[in-house]
């Protein structure tokens, strides 16, 4: 369960950064992505996907969410 | 001799990791690639941040160097404690020319050497008392000093001291921050988990410091300029420009900067990132924390200066935007006088480098103002976010080297002919000894600045004046060179 650093670039995609891999990576897609719920599964640009627990609100970014690694794109 | 191609290039890799046993072949060859533009991400070529080969030379560093040399050192009106044996700090002593103003040894203690000294009592009874006793003494005897940190030597780590409670002691006793640091040396694989762990202990102990306390007057154009410890006053030649600008620089981190400074940086507007590898950490926490956005820049060479000036500028409103083009047309002559000056003796030069932590991607703008070409970089710290930021900075084919080895790195110099190398102090007398021209490119060869638009002319000067020295040509043995020889066959005829 690596914790993520999340925050918003200036094109307003999601940038994804995991410090203790060096891993900087824009999001492709986010599951659920709406004012009202934020979260699931998130596919970042080099294939990996991550898993958040749904949020009920959009949260603040940029934040350190707790993620879980399902697939390392290679 | 011409550039090699990309096969070239790989066949070199291979036939420098001849030598090497099986294990470590495979080892190394992760940390060496032929650079491509087309890659996006560095993690498809390169390995970093690995421990170092045993039986190697590597020029690494360790976490207190890190942390004590280069993230808290600089920090002028704190003493910093090198808490352990003496050898630690009194080695590393003043070396790195950070810069400051002061009155040394009154107000500001950068060069001087504060330490526990360690005896074998304190390694088997404990060093707690004798660092709360020292801690009063500095109080006595330098009492305009604004803090103390405890900058953690191997034994501390080992013996299981408890420095963060003697620092709360203190704290309470003294009334001035004091700030622990876990850097012992044998933490991480080099100087990079110091500068985290520095970031770490700031973060901790000093950033919330004026949390809630609105009394600092604030302006629209506060910025901080993070990551440049201002080796032989690089800080003050990026800090002009910056303030000509419009912006105003209420921190330096670190270099000539104080802890006050560093206690009003959350309240500033933008953080400017110079040296990424060792102060992202912060900037990435003070982007979370108080929503401070940072972005990196570059103050070497014109060319990058401009793009940085105007990238910081498009983040404020139309005055600083104007004020941006007015610093770049206000030194246009002076840096296309410098470019008119040494283009001319420096064109079509190749360099290769090797250096920490930003210095590899940063300077390649500065080299190719005035026609030369790098053709090797390579860090001696870096992470792979590192690399991913170096690989379009370099052209394609060029090589790319990890840790490099005493023994790779004057291999690779054999073959692809440098007409210049940057490096630091530890390579530069076998290279020279080689007859490569060389620069030392942590220090700038004592001299410097080299950022902003005043450093580039004395970057140039300085690269012209190595470069193009007379002595170069008479490294060789005169029995050597071929006129001679022709000479010796006239003589016998």
């Amino acid at each position: 369960m690596p914790s993520v650093m999340l925050k918003k670039n200036a094109e307003g995609k999601l940038v994804f950064y995991v410090p203790k891999k060096d891993l900087e990576e824009v999001a492709e897609s986010v599951e659920f992505d709406s004012p009202d719920k934020w979260g699931g599964e998130v596919l970042l640009s080099d294939g990996s996907k991550y898993y958040f627990e749904p949020l009920d609100t959009q949260p603040d970014f940029p934040i350190t969410l707790r993620a879980l690694r399902l697939d390392s794109g290679e | 001799m011409a550039a090699l191609t990309k096969e070239e290039t790989e066949a070199l890799i291979q036939e420098v990791l001849e030598v090497y046993p099986e294990q470590a072949r495979k080892d190394r060859a992760k940390h060496l690639a032929v650079n491509d533009q087309s890659l996006e991400k560095s993690n498809k070529c390169m390995t970093s941040n690995r421990k170092s080969l045993p039986g190697v030379m590597t020029v690494r560093g360790c976490a207190y160097a890190g942390s004590k040399g280069v993230v808290w050192g600089p920090i002028k009106d704190m003493i910093h404690i090198s808490h352990g044996p003496v050898g630690c700090g009194q080695y590393s002593r003043a070396g790195r020319r950070n810069y400051y103003v002061g009155t040394t040894g009154i107000n500001t203690f950068g060069t001087m050497n504060f330490t526990s000294d360690f005896q074998e009592k304190d390694i088997v009874f404990g060093g707690d008392k004798k660092l709360a006793k020292i801690m009063n003494e500095i109080e006595e005897l330098f009492p305009l000093n604004k803090g103390i940190s405890i900058q953690s030597e191997c034994p501390i780590g080992l013996i299981g001291d408890d420095i963060e409670a003697v620092a709360k002691k203190a704290n309470k006793e003294i009334g001035k921050p004091v700030v622990p640091v876990r850097c012992e040396g044998f933490r991480g694989v080099s100087q990079s988990l110091g500068h985290h762990i520095a970031n770490d202990a700031i973060r901790d102990w000093v950033l919330e410091n004026r949390d809630g306390d609105e009394s600092f007057p604030t302006t629209p154009y506060d910025v901080a300029v993070i990551g440049d410890y201002n080796i032989g006053g690089d800080a003050w030649a990026s800090r002009t420009l910056l303030e000509e600008m419009g912006l105003r620089v209420v921190a330096q981190w670190s270099g000539d900067g104080t802890i006050a400074e560093m206690e009003k940086t959350p309240k500033v507007k933008l953080n400017l990132i110079h040296c990424y590898r060792s102060m992202n950490y912060i900037a990435r926490h003070m982007e979370e924390k108080y929503k401070i956005p940072w972005i990196e820049y570059n103050f070497f060479g014109p060319t990058k200066i401009a793009e940085s000036l105007r990238k910081i500028a498009a983040l404020f409103d139309e005055t600083i935007q104007a004020g941006a083009e007015k610093v770049i047309a206000k030194y246009q002559a002076e840096y296309d006088a410098v470019i008119a000056k040494y283009k001319p003796r420096l064109q079509g030069k190749r360099v290769m480098l090797y250096v920490g932590g930003l210095r590899p991607r940063h300077v390649i703008g500065a080299y190719e103002d005035l026609g030369m070409e790098v053709v090797g970089t390579g860090y001696e710290f870096g992470h792979n976010d590192d690399y991913d930021r170096t690989i379009k900075e370099m052209g394609n084919a060029t090589l790319i080297y990890d840790d490099v080895t005493g023994y790779e790195f004057e291999e690779f110099v054999k073959r692809v002919q440098p007409d210049l190398i940057g490096s630091g102090i530890k390579e530069k007398y076998i290279f020279q000894k080689m007859g490569i021209p060389f620069r030392q490119m942590h220090s700038w060869d004592y001299s410097g600045p080299y950022h902003g638009y005043d450093g580039f002319a004395i970057f140039a000067r300085d690269m012209d004046m190595t470069l193009n020295n007379p002595c170069w040509k008479q490294v060789k043995a005169p029995w050597k060179t071929a006129e001679s020889s022709n000479v010796a066959v006239a003589a016998s005829a």
